[in-house]
C-alpha cells in the first residue's frame, strides 16, 4: 500500500494554472510579412509578461503571454505603430509592463545615476592626475 | 585626502547594506493593479458562453445601478474557493456579471452546477482580449463598476469571507 502510494505520487503530474484551450491564433505563429514580424518581435521583447514577471512576453510560455503576443501581432498586422500598442498596455498595466522605462519622477534616478557616476569619476581622475603632476 | 572624507566609503557601504536589508525584510508588492481604476470601462462585446444566460457588453454597465464584474475561469482553483462568497454577495442584492477566460460551454456549465451560479450574465473571452483591455493580470479578479460604467475598485485574487462586507459597502457607495 505504501509503495503504491509512492508510485502514484511519482506518476502525479504537476497542476498548471492553465486552461485546456488552444493558444490564441497568433501566439506562436509568425506574421507572413517578415518586416512586420520583426517589428512585432522587437516590441514583444520589451513587454513584460504580467504572469511570470521576470520574463518578456517573447520568452514566456504562460498562456497570458501567448494572448499578449497574439494581441501585439494582430495590431501590428493591422498597421498600428509599436509605440501606440505600448501606450495601450501602459494605460492598463502601468509603466511596469514596459521594459523600456519612460523618463518620469520615479525613473529619473535610472537615467541620472550613470551620468552622476561618470561626473564623480571624472572629478576623482582629475584630482589624482593633478596630484601626480605636482609631486 | 582630508580626514572626514576617509569615512565616505565606509558610510556608503553601510547605506548599501541598509538598502539591501530593507529590500530583504520588506519584499516589494508584486500584485499588478489595473491602471484603469477611476476610469470608464473599456468598450467590449462578448458572446454568451452557456445557453440561457446572456453574453456581456459595455452597454450593460452604464445603467445607473452599480455592479460587480468578475473575471473567472472553470480551470481556476481559487475561483472555486471564491464561489461561496460571490453567492453571499448575490444574496445581499449585488448584481454580478462575469467574463469567462479561455473556457468551454460544458466546463462552465459544470462549474456553475458544482459551485453555484451567482451571475446575471457571462461573456465568453477566448483570447483573454477583454481581460487585457481591463488591465487584469489573472483569475480571479473582481471589479466594482459604478452606475455610470466607471471602474471604482479592483479586487485581485479570490474574495475571502471577511472581505464580503467591504465589497457590499463598495457597491452601495458606487453610485
Amino acid at each position: 500500500m505504501k509503495w503504491l502510494a509512492i508510485l502514484l505520487l511519482a506518476l502525479a503530474a504537476p497542476a498548471f494554472a492553465d486552461s485546456n484551450q488552444p493558444p490564441a491564433p497568433l501566439a506562436n505563429v509568425q506574421l507572413k510579412d517578415p518586416a512586420k514580424e520583426a517589428q512585432a518581435q522587437a516590441l514583444m521583447l520589451t513587454l513584460r509578461c504580467v504572469v511570470c514577471q521576470g520574463q518578456s512576453i517573447a520568452d514566456s510560455n504562460a498562456e497570458m503571454a501567448g494572448d499578449m503576443r497574439s494581441l501585439v501581432r494582430t495590431r501590428i498586422a493591422a498597421g498600428e505603430s509599436s509605440q501606440s500598442i505600448r501606450d495601450w498596455l501602459i494605460a492598463r498595466y502601468g509603466d511596469y509592463v514596459s521594459y523600456d522605462p519612460p523618463l518620469s519622477a520615479t525613473t529619473a534616478p535610472l537615467w541620472i545615476a550613470p551620468l552622476a557616476l561618470l561626473a564623480i569619476g571624472a572629478w576623482l581622475a582629475r584630482a589624482s592626475f593633478k596630484r601626480r603632476r605636482s609631486s | 585626502m582630508t580626514r572626514p572624507l576617509i569615512w565616505v566609503p565606509f558610510l556608503g557601504a553601510i547605506a548599501l547594506f541598509a538598502v539591501i536589508a530593507w529590500g530583504l525584510f520588506r519584499p516589494a508588492d508584486r500584485v499588478i493593479h489595473s491602471a484603469l481604476v477611476g476610469q470608464k470601462l473599456p468598450a467590449f462585446t462578448l458572446p454568451p458562453i452557456v445557453p440561457g444566460k446572456p453574453g456581456l457588453s459595455t452597454a450593460a454597465f452604464a445603467t445607473g445601478k452599480p455592479r460587480l464584474l468578475n473575471v473567472f475561469a472553470s480551470w481556476c482553483i481559487p475561483c472555486i474557493a471564491e464561489a461561496p462568497q460571490l453567492l453571499k454577495l448575490q444574496q445581499a442584492g449585488v448584481e454580478i456579471d462575469a467574463v469567462a477566460i479561455r473556457d468551454t460551454p460544458a466546463a462552465i456549465a459544470d462549474f456553475l452546477a458544482r459551485n453555484g451560479d451567482p451571475y446575471r450574465a457571462i461573456g465568453d473571452d477566448q483570447a483573454s482580449a477583454v481581460q487585457l483591455a481591463l488591465g487584469s493580470a489573472g483569475v480571479p479578479e473582481t471589479f466594482v463598476i459604478d452606475g455610470q460604467g466607471r471602474i471604482v475598485q479592483q479586487h485581485v485574487g479570490d474574495i475571502r469571507e471577511e472581505e464580503v462586507p467591504g465589497l457590499i459597502a463598495a457597491v452601495r457607495n458606487a453610485r
